[in-house]
């Protein structure tokens, strides 16, 4: 693409992409820190991610700053204002991204004392991996403004909902065999719930891209695969 | 004169056999307009439909036709010795270039507004009275204080100037003067307007005015505006055709054009990354 004839305009945009780069390789990594705490049973990891979580907040607000200039100097049009609308979009989805992990570390901290059960980590840990792996997939498919790498992105996601799922049904089976498991599962599940929605951030920032660049809606409705919220348990 | 397609042959013909306008049916037809200054071109085949009341924006770099194309509507370029226009444009199915159309009538109904005011060197009153009374609109002195009434009342200056309508028009301010060039262009009730960068020379409130004007008189006119101003162009149009280098590049809804125009020259132009 042309650049702009006013440079500064040029170097603005480019600051909002480094931003969003840079926010980003935050979140993933406190995800997969959160997770590692939560594995390894480590409460000062798990402080650690969670003190973390501010650095990511700080440049989702300077991002919304320089958004507002940018605005009222340049009046964006066409391609830019769609990416304007889009940064403002995908740091709103990577701040939730690092609440989730945040969260997650405070459950590591919560059920760093009990003892794991260890194929429900394994499931976890494929969950981690595969969220993680799709968000850099769509932070790289921003950088290199590729709609079609969004578009598998989204498609993606119904993965990390099947893991959920059996996941899912693995705890309540667990909770069932003795209730004294059921407390160190629910912090398990809730866990597996942040990783879920880890996948739905992911989702939307897939689908910002896919807009950003073609300036075309994903419209129709990717099938919702977490089904557990209309699966109940019959004693 | 060139060949008509299909779809505006049935629209000329089938508006020029009834007299009520259908809402539907484009309130301008313009197809293949070629302009020639001497041996230069300046415009390419343009083909646009103007919807009827409705505000339609001409942007695009400067010398890329838009005040020459303006110029055919109301065929202004007959005042230049040297342009040489081809093509067909019809107004509501009448063919602009048909013999029995008096061109003074034809100005009369398309009304003009440019960029720098410039109203007569006469009073307000009478820079509002001149069209009316060469185009025998009024029948009486009362008839035509009427109309200058009116007129100036629906561009929003009969407040601002109703105690001193004998003063000189050039003693208003700028912003003043353009609405005073507004309402000499209503006072002979056209259906279309043509401004050519009606607010490059006024200010922001000014220009906030003549915007607001525009809103109100879509309800009754068609309009056509050039304008350098992306933001101007989103606030006051339904529709925007983009130019460049003499060819009608892109025209769509003015929301698609600013959010996600079809041709790359489009997108260049508004997002200010033009060679
Ligand atoms: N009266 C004229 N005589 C000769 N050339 C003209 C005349 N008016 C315009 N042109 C030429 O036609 C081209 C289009 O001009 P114009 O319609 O004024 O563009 P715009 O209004 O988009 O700035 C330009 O190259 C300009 O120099
Ligand atoms: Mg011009």
């Amino acid at each position: 693409m042309l650049e702009h004839t006013v440079k500064s305009y040029e170097e603005e945009l480019k600051l909002l992409d480094s931003k969003i780069a840079q926010m980003g390789g935050l979140a993933e990594r406190q995800l997969t820190e959160a997770f590692d705490a939560l594995e390894k049973r480590d409460p000062r990891l798990a402080e650690r991610v969670i003190a973390g979580d501010a650095a990511i907040d700080s440049i989702e607000h300077e991002l919304q700053e320089h958004v507002v200039t940018i605005i009222a100097k340049r009046q964006p049009m066409a391609i830019d204002l769609r990416q304007i609308m889009g940064v403002l979009s995908i740091s709103g989805d990577l701040e939730r991204v690092g609440d989730l992990a945040k969260n997650m570390a405070k459950r590591a901290l919560a059920i760093a004392p009990e003892s794991h059960p260890k194929p429900i980590i394994t499931g976890l840990n494929h969950m981690v991996e595969l969220a993680s792996s799709q968000l850099k997939d769509a932070l790289d498919a921003y950088a290199a403004r590729d709609a079609e790498r969004a578009l598998s992105v989204w498609h993606a996601d119904s993965k990390l909902d099947n893991l959920y799922n059996s996941i899912f049904r693995e705890l309540l089976t667990h909770m069932m065999e003795d209730p004294r498991n059921i407390g160190l599962s629910t912090h398990l599940l809730f866990g597996a719930k942040n990783i879920e929605r880890v996948g739905d951030h992911t989702t939307n920032i897939a689908e910002t891209i896919h807009f950003l660049v073609t300036g075309r809606k994903l419209i129709d409705d990717r099938p919702k695969g977490d089904r557990t919220s209309s699966t109940l348990i019959k004693g | 004169m060139q060949q008509l397609d299909a779809g505006s042959v049935q629209v000329l013909t089938s508006l020029k056999s009834s007299t009520a306008q259908t809402i539907g049916e484009p309130k301008i037809v313009a197809r293949d307009v070629s302009v020639y200054y001497g041996e230069k071109q300046a415009l390419f085949d343009v083909d646009v439909n103007v919807p009827r009341n409705s505000v339609m924006a001409f942007i695009g770099p400067s010398g890329c036709g838009k005040s020459t194309f303006l110029r055919c509507i109301n065929r202004m370029n007959d005042t230049i010795p040297i342009a040489r226009v081809e093509g067909k444009i019809a107004i509501d199915g009448q063919d602009i270039d048909d013999p029995e159309l008096d061109v003074v009538e034809l100005r009369a109904r398309v009304g003009m507004v440019f960029q720098k005011p410039n109203p007569f060197p006469k009073s307000i009153y009478e820079n509002v009275a001149y069209g009316p009374r060469i185009h025998g609109l009024a029948r009486n002195k009362a008839d035509l204080d009427r109309i200058v009434e009116t007129s100036l009342q629906r561009a929003g200056l009969l407040k601002e100037v109703k105690d001193r309508l004998q003063e000189p028009g050039t003693g208003l301010s700028g912003g003043q003067q353009q609405r005073l060039c507004i309402a000499r262009a209503i006072a002979t009730s056209p259906d279309i307007i043509l401004m050519d960068e009606p607010c490059s020379a006024l200010d922001p409130i000014a220009t906030a005015r003549v915007e607001e004007l525009i809103d109100e008189l879509r309800q009754t006119l068609t309009i056509i505006i050039v304008t350098h101003s992306m933001q101007q162009a989103a606030r006051v149009s339904q529709r925007t055709a983009f130019f460049h280098l003499g060819v009608l590049v892109e025209e769509d809804e003015t929301s698609t054009i600013f959010t996600n125009p079809s041709d790359q020259r489009t997108q260049d132009y508004i997002t200010g990354r033009f060679g």
